[in-house]
């Protein structure tokens, strides 16, 4: 049995309420609650009092608006798997929301929890006594790093399976605050330190985020490498975007977007794939150049199960299969 | 990073709910979950508390006819929303539930912990999908619901055959059954 902690809890039914609420002391945001819940039972954290933003209607749409997909913090990840406009827009995107944790998690969690997601570690998402017999680390009750020692800095990993794919489709982030509402680019939203990896202001309410609607043909994967097919949080994760000069995989590339999850605390974007532009898709020195630069840019680190370099040579391996998959698809 | 208790205690909070079609009013506290109250306040005890944070689906209960995890859902979440547990599966169907019938002809129970969330994952597929159901369905809608006994095949069996027993293709043994 793991209790929470006690707490008061507020539920209010706008989303300035939400942000009014959200101005006392301590106060933190619970949704879906499948992210939160569980780290107040390991007494990661001990809010006097949660905003629910159960209530808020005005989080949970879907819409098309000034050439983006516009879709709300609250909805849910079953939700946007299952959304029409989302899996004829943007596949990856539903693809991703449909392989997060467990058909139950999905139902309860949402858009917003899980670009909001806490940063997670083997030695931190632990129950309090586990944690306390190795005296606690950089996120927890102590002051050391048992991944990198002698580190001064947190590298828990951002274990989201939407940002990266977020992050490769170029999405903004708008957060609703005290002072009005706030966008911008969603991979800006992310830092190195995971005990404060998201730049999210005093006050702040995610909103939305919004999906700019592709003006070239594109295809986009996400590819995600877990120990069971179900449930876990990625082992390793890539999303791949790429801009087509036609809408055939046998047409040149005009663009590249390759963006990993799971190192440290924030998405890495991968660079130098200029070379691949101007080769077709189908070419297959682009899905192998694509490979070689993701796994010379990302080194895993021993924050999430399973060895790093194992993990390390399976981004390659997961880059290299999403672009081939891409082709066999057409 | 535990910090100090509030200097005093939130209070309760009134919940009025429906759970499995009953109104219901109780006094919960804040920081008390679906499954606490339906467990230790209302005597509810067919939902199950497991691993007590959302891996292991044994809690799994229907909120407006969607399975969730009540170990994960705060009591006062469920405010005016229709809560049904395991103990209100069979109510529509004489007391009894299809799936329940079916779990009994398989022994998809062993030990039987799983069992409640998994026929309320389970009820939650057949409601979606009013037809016989495919092995890579009931899959796929179980992924949530661990079970350490039976390796899932005769879950997997039973699923199966009360979806097609419901939609007029049952086994030999279940339309024996039925109509006995």
């Amino acid at each position: 049995m793991l209790r929470l902690p006690r707490f008061g809890v507020q539920t209010p039914d706008t989303l300035e309420d939400a942000v009014a609420a959200l101005a006392q002391p301590g106060a933190r945001l619970v949704a879906g609650g499948t992210d939160i819940l569980p780290n107040l039972k390991h007494r990661l954290d001990q809010p006097p009092v949660l905003v629910s933003l159960s209530r808020v209607a005005s989080l949970r749409e879907i819409r098309e608006e000034d050439g983006n997909l516009v879709i709300g913090a609250g909805v849910t990840l079953t939700e946007i798997a299952e959304h029409d406009r989302v899996r004829a827009l943007f596949p990856s995107v539903a693809y991703a929301a449909g392989v997060i944790a467990s058909p139950l998690i999905r139902n309860m969690g949402t858009l917003g929890g899980n670009v909001n997601l806490d940063t997670r570690c083997r030695y931190v998402n632990q129950t309090h006594f586990w944690r306390t017999a190795i005296g606690g680390c950089l996120k927890s009750e102590g002051d050391v790093c048992h991944v990198v020692p002698k580190g001064r800095i947190c590298v828990a990993a951002m274990s989201s399976d939407l940002v990266p794919v977020l992050g490769s489709l170029g999405s903004t982030l708008v957060n609703q605050g005290p002072d009005g509402p706030r966008e911008l680019p969603l991979l800006d939203y992310y830092g190195a330190d995971g005990t404060a990896h998201i730049k999210r202001e005093p006050g702040e309410v995610t909103r939305e985020v919004r999906i700019p609607l592709p003006s070239t043909p594109t295809r986009a994967r996400y590819a995600k490498w877990t120990v069971r097919k179900s449930i876990d949080f990625p082992l390793v994760s890539v999303a791949i975007n790429v801009q087509l000069a036609s809408d055939s995989v046998d047409a040149e590339v005009t663009g590249v977007s390759v963006v990993v999850g799971v190192l440290g605390s924030k998405p890495r974007v991968v660079t130098r794939l200029d070379e691949v532009i101007g080769r077709k898709l189908s070419d297959a020195t682009v899905a192998h150049t694509v490979a070689t630069r993701v796994h010379a840019q990302c080194k895993p680190l021993e924050n999430v199960p399973y060895e790093a370099p194992y993990r390390r040579q399976m981004i390659r391996v997961f880059a290299q299969r999403a672009i081939e998959e891409m082709v066999a698809e057409g | 990073m535990s910090g100090p208790s509030p200097a005093s205690a939130p209070d309760a909070i009134l919940l009025r709910t429906s759970i499995n079609g009953d109104a219901v009013s109780v006094a919960v506290e804040p920081h008390h979950t679906l499954l606490e109250v339906l467990r230790y306040q209302l005597d509810l005890i067919g939902s199950k508390q497991g691993c007590d944070k959302g891996d292991c689906g044994a809690c799994t209960v229907q909120i407006d006819g969607k399975p969730a995890l009540a170990c994960l859902t705060l009591a006062v979440h469920a405010e005016g929303r229709a809560v049904t547990t395991v103990e209100g599966l069979g109510d529509a169907h004489g007391g009894c539930h299809p799936l329940q019938d079916a779990f009994d002809r398989h022994d998809a129970a062993q030990c039987g912990f799983c069992t409640p969330g998994i026929l309320m994952s389970a009820d939650s597929l057949l409601r979606r999908n009013p037809r016989p159901v495919s092995r890579d369905e009931v899959r796929e809608a179980l992924a949530g619901n661990l079970c350490r006994c039976t390796g899932y095949t005769k879950i997997l069996d039973a699923v199966v055959d009360a979806s097609e027993v419901m939609h007029g293709h049952g086994s030999d043994d279940a339309k024996k059954e039925v109509a006995q």
